[in-house]
Protein backbone atom coordinates (compact mmCIF):
# COMPACT_ATOMS: atom_id res chain seq x y z
CA UNK A 1 0.00 0.00 0.00
CA UNK A 2 1.82 3.42 -0.88
CA UNK A 3 1.87 6.13 1.53
CA UNK A 4 0.48 9.72 1.37
CA UNK A 5 1.76 12.71 3.20
CA UNK A 6 -0.26 15.25 4.58
CA UNK A 7 0.77 17.73 7.11
CA UNK A 8 -1.75 18.10 10.08
CA UNK A 9 -2.78 21.39 8.54
CA UNK A 10 -3.58 20.25 5.60
CA UNK A 11 -5.55 17.14 7.49
CA UNK A 12 -7.41 19.14 9.98
CA UNK A 13 -8.02 21.65 6.55
CA UNK A 14 -9.93 19.50 4.10
CA UNK A 15 -11.90 18.07 7.13
CA UNK A 16 -13.12 21.12 8.53
CA UNK A 17 -13.99 22.27 4.76
CA UNK A 18 -16.15 18.86 4.55
CA UNK A 19 -18.16 19.96 8.19
CA UNK A 20 -18.86 23.77 7.00
CA UNK A 21 -20.24 22.74 3.49
CA UNK A 22 -22.17 19.55 5.27
CA UNK A 23 -25.09 18.31 4.06
CA UNK A 24 -23.47 19.64 0.73
CA UNK A 25 -20.14 17.68 -0.37
CA UNK A 26 -16.81 19.83 -0.10
CA UNK A 27 -14.54 20.10 -2.89
CA UNK A 28 -10.25 21.12 -3.62
CA UNK A 29 -6.91 20.36 -5.06
CA UNK A 30 -4.22 18.97 -2.85
CA UNK A 31 -0.50 20.57 -3.69
CA UNK A 32 2.55 18.94 -3.23
CA UNK A 33 5.84 17.20 -4.58
CA UNK A 34 6.65 13.96 -5.43
CA UNK A 35 8.87 11.85 -3.62
CA UNK A 36 9.80 8.82 -3.75
CA UNK A 37 7.29 7.13 -1.12
CA UNK A 38 4.99 9.29 -2.86
CA UNK A 39 2.93 12.10 -2.74
CA UNK A 40 4.00 14.88 -0.02
CA UNK A 41 1.11 17.21 0.18
CA UNK A 42 1.94 20.48 1.90
CA UNK A 43 -1.35 22.85 0.72
CA UNK A 44 -4.94 22.13 0.24
CA UNK A 45 -7.09 24.77 -2.01
CA UNK A 46 -10.20 24.93 -1.58
CA UNK A 47 -13.01 25.18 -4.41
CA UNK A 48 -16.18 25.86 -4.78
CA UNK A 49 -18.62 22.65 -6.28
CA UNK A 50 -20.41 23.46 -9.37
CA UNK A 51 -23.30 20.94 -8.81
CA UNK A 52 -25.56 22.70 -6.46
CA UNK A 53 -28.12 20.77 -8.53
CA UNK A 54 -27.21 17.80 -6.65
CA UNK A 55 -24.30 18.83 -4.01
CA UNK A 56 -24.95 16.75 -1.49
CA UNK A 57 -24.08 14.02 -3.78
CA UNK A 58 -21.87 15.55 -6.17
CA UNK A 59 -19.15 17.66 -6.65
CA UNK A 60 -17.21 19.63 -9.69
CA UNK A 61 -14.47 21.77 -10.02
CA UNK A 62 -14.79 24.50 -12.47
CA UNK A 63 -11.63 23.93 -15.06
CA UNK A 64 -10.99 27.59 -15.25
CA UNK A 65 -10.56 27.17 -11.30
CA UNK A 66 -8.33 24.11 -11.99
CA UNK A 67 -6.19 26.48 -14.29
CA UNK A 68 -6.09 28.79 -11.52
CA UNK A 69 -5.11 26.47 -9.20
CA UNK A 70 -2.17 25.16 -11.27
CA UNK A 71 -0.98 28.64 -12.09
CA UNK A 72 -0.31 28.76 -7.99
CA UNK A 73 1.26 25.12 -7.97
CA UNK A 74 3.76 26.45 -10.14
CA UNK A 75 4.39 30.42 -8.38
CA UNK A 76 5.02 27.76 -5.17
CA UNK A 77 7.07 25.55 -7.02
CA UNK A 78 4.59 22.68 -6.09
CA UNK A 79 2.21 20.45 -8.43
CA UNK A 80 -1.16 19.14 -8.28
CA UNK A 81 -0.63 15.92 -6.13
CA UNK A 82 -4.67 15.04 -6.15
CA UNK A 83 -8.01 16.45 -4.76
CA UNK A 84 -10.15 15.58 -1.85
CA UNK A 85 -13.59 15.80 -1.38
CA UNK A 86 -16.62 14.29 1.64
CA UNK A 87 -19.10 12.23 1.54
CA UNK A 88 -22.14 13.59 3.71
CA UNK A 89 -23.35 10.91 5.46
CA UNK A 90 -21.74 8.01 3.30
CA UNK A 91 -18.27 6.12 3.87
CA UNK A 92 -15.02 7.40 3.23
CA UNK A 93 -14.75 5.26 0.11
CA UNK A 94 -14.92 5.63 -3.59
CA UNK A 95 -18.23 5.53 -5.42
CA UNK A 96 -18.86 4.31 -8.80
CA UNK A 97 -19.16 8.36 -9.79
CA UNK A 98 -15.75 9.16 -8.46
CA UNK A 99 -14.58 6.13 -10.38
CA UNK A 100 -15.93 6.75 -13.68
CA UNK A 101 -15.25 10.88 -13.00
CA UNK A 102 -11.55 10.47 -11.84
CA UNK A 103 -9.18 11.35 -14.67
CA UNK A 104 -5.76 11.97 -13.24
CA UNK A 105 -3.56 9.32 -13.43
CA UNK A 106 -0.66 8.74 -10.94
CA UNK A 107 -2.67 11.45 -8.05
CA UNK A 108 -4.49 10.68 -5.16
CA UNK A 109 -8.33 10.96 -4.32
CA UNK A 110 -9.04 12.04 -0.81
CA UNK A 111 -12.49 11.19 0.31
CA UNK A 112 -13.59 12.35 4.08
CA UNK A 113 -16.82 10.79 5.59
CA UNK A 114 -18.83 13.15 7.21
CA UNK A 115 -21.71 12.58 9.49
CA UNK A 116 -24.45 14.36 10.87
CA UNK A 117 -22.00 17.42 10.18
CA UNK A 118 -18.60 15.75 11.90
CA UNK A 119 -16.06 14.87 10.01
CA UNK A 120 -15.19 11.06 10.71
CA UNK A 121 -12.83 8.57 8.49
CA UNK A 122 -10.46 10.36 5.80
CA UNK A 123 -9.03 7.98 3.64
CA UNK A 124 -6.90 8.27 0.20
CA UNK A 125 -6.99 6.22 -3.10
CA UNK A 126 -4.49 6.68 -6.08
CA UNK A 127 -5.78 7.01 -9.25
CA UNK A 128 -3.50 4.19 -11.16
CA UNK A 129 -3.02 2.73 -14.49
CA UNK A 130 -1.33 3.07 -17.63
CA UNK A 131 -4.14 4.25 -19.20
CA UNK A 132 -7.77 5.71 -19.07
CA UNK A 133 -9.44 1.71 -19.82
CA UNK A 134 -7.11 0.12 -17.14
CA UNK A 135 -6.93 2.79 -14.56
CA UNK A 136 -7.81 1.82 -10.88
CA UNK A 137 -7.88 3.03 -7.33
CA UNK A 138 -5.64 2.06 -4.60
CA UNK A 139 -5.77 2.81 -1.01
CA UNK A 140 -3.35 4.24 0.55
CA UNK A 141 -2.19 5.14 4.15
CA UNK A 142 -2.47 8.46 5.21
CA UNK A 143 0.66 9.64 7.53
CA UNK A 144 0.50 12.70 9.07
CA UNK A 145 3.77 15.11 9.49
CA UNK A 146 4.83 18.54 9.87
CA UNK B 1 3.48 29.27 -27.34
CA UNK B 2 3.48 27.36 -24.17
CA UNK B 3 1.43 24.25 -23.51
CA UNK B 4 1.08 23.44 -19.68
CA UNK B 5 0.98 19.85 -19.23
CA UNK B 6 -1.06 17.98 -16.31
CA UNK B 7 0.37 16.01 -13.77
CA UNK B 8 -0.90 12.72 -14.92
CA UNK B 9 1.10 13.75 -18.39
CA UNK B 10 3.94 14.49 -17.20
CA UNK B 11 5.54 11.45 -17.69
CA UNK B 12 5.46 11.72 -20.87
CA UNK B 13 7.14 15.16 -21.33
CA UNK B 14 10.08 14.05 -19.62
CA UNK B 15 8.83 15.45 -15.76
CA UNK B 16 8.24 19.03 -17.76
CA UNK B 17 5.14 20.82 -16.76
CA UNK B 18 5.59 22.65 -19.57
CA UNK B 19 6.16 22.54 -23.47
CA UNK B 20 7.03 25.22 -26.05
CA UNK B 21 5.90 25.14 -29.14
CA UNK B 22 5.70 26.84 -32.53
CA UNK B 23 2.11 26.91 -34.36
CA UNK B 24 0.04 29.12 -35.38
CA UNK B 25 -2.90 27.44 -34.22
CA UNK B 26 -4.65 25.41 -31.32
CA UNK B 27 -4.80 22.50 -33.40
CA UNK B 28 -1.40 22.86 -34.71
CA UNK B 29 -0.11 23.26 -31.09
CA UNK B 30 -1.81 20.08 -30.46
CA UNK B 31 -0.65 18.30 -33.17
CA UNK B 32 3.50 19.60 -32.70
CA UNK B 33 3.29 18.92 -28.94
CA UNK B 34 1.65 15.02 -29.74
CA UNK B 35 4.94 14.86 -32.68
CA UNK B 36 7.32 15.31 -30.32
CA UNK B 37 6.23 13.79 -27.26
CA UNK B 38 3.49 10.59 -29.12
CA UNK B 39 2.94 9.00 -26.13
CA UNK B 40 0.37 12.04 -24.95
CA UNK B 41 -1.51 11.30 -28.09
CA UNK B 42 -3.57 8.48 -26.89
CA UNK B 43 -4.02 10.46 -23.66
CA UNK B 44 -5.63 12.97 -25.32
CA UNK B 45 -7.32 12.07 -28.13
CA UNK B 46 -9.77 8.94 -28.67
CA UNK B 47 -9.24 6.32 -31.30
CA UNK B 48 -11.05 8.35 -34.07
CA UNK B 49 -9.08 11.30 -33.64
CA UNK B 50 -11.33 13.47 -31.31
CA UNK B 51 -10.43 15.03 -28.05
CA UNK B 52 -11.12 13.33 -25.11
CA UNK B 53 -13.99 14.53 -23.45
CA UNK B 54 -12.75 14.86 -20.42
CA UNK B 55 -10.24 16.64 -21.62
CA UNK B 56 -10.15 20.45 -20.86
CA UNK B 57 -8.40 22.89 -23.17
CA UNK B 58 -7.83 26.51 -22.06
CA UNK B 59 -5.96 29.57 -24.08
CA UNK B 60 -5.33 31.55 -21.53
CA UNK B 61 -8.48 31.92 -19.70
CA UNK B 62 -10.99 31.08 -22.33
CA UNK B 63 -12.25 27.37 -22.85
CA UNK B 64 -11.90 26.59 -26.47
CA UNK B 65 -15.16 25.25 -26.25
CA UNK B 66 -16.29 28.32 -26.76
CA UNK B 67 -14.16 30.28 -28.97
CA UNK B 68 -16.17 30.79 -32.27
CA UNK B 69 -13.23 28.64 -34.12
CA UNK B 70 -12.63 26.17 -31.42
CA UNK B 71 -9.53 24.67 -32.37
CA UNK B 72 -8.71 26.13 -34.96
CA UNK B 73 -8.55 29.55 -33.20
CA UNK B 74 -5.20 31.48 -34.53
CA UNK B 75 -2.71 31.57 -31.68
CA UNK B 76 0.44 33.68 -31.25
CA UNK B 77 3.72 33.33 -28.99
CA UNK B 78 2.83 34.94 -25.93
CA UNK B 79 -0.34 32.58 -25.88
CA UNK B 80 -0.80 30.17 -23.19
CA UNK B 81 -2.36 26.80 -23.75
CA UNK B 82 -3.73 24.82 -20.28
CA UNK B 83 -4.20 21.01 -21.00
CA UNK B 84 -6.83 20.14 -17.49
CA UNK B 85 -8.56 16.40 -17.05
CA UNK B 86 -12.10 17.84 -15.57
CA UNK B 87 -12.26 16.55 -11.84
CA UNK B 88 -16.09 15.61 -10.45
CA UNK B 89 -17.30 12.16 -8.90
CA UNK B 90 -19.48 11.94 -5.38
CA UNK B 91 -20.66 9.46 -3.03
CA UNK B 92 -23.51 9.59 -5.73
CA UNK B 93 -26.51 7.16 -5.37
CA UNK B 94 -24.45 3.44 -4.44
CA UNK B 95 -21.48 2.71 -2.90
CA UNK B 96 -18.04 1.67 -4.20
CA UNK B 97 -18.12 -0.48 -7.51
Amino acid sequence: MSILFLTQAVFDSIRAHGEATYPNECCGALLGRATDEGWRVVDAVRAGNTRSDSAHNRYSIAPIELVQIERKARQLDLEIAGFYHSHPDHPAQWSKTDFSEAHWLSCTYVITSVEKGKATLTNGFLLTGPNEEEKRFEQQTIRIED
Amino acid sequence: MKIFIPTPLRSYTEGKDAVEVGASSITEALDTLTQTHPELRKHLFTGEGKLRAFVNLYLNDEDVRYLPEKEQTAVSAGDTLSIIPSIAGGAGNGSRA
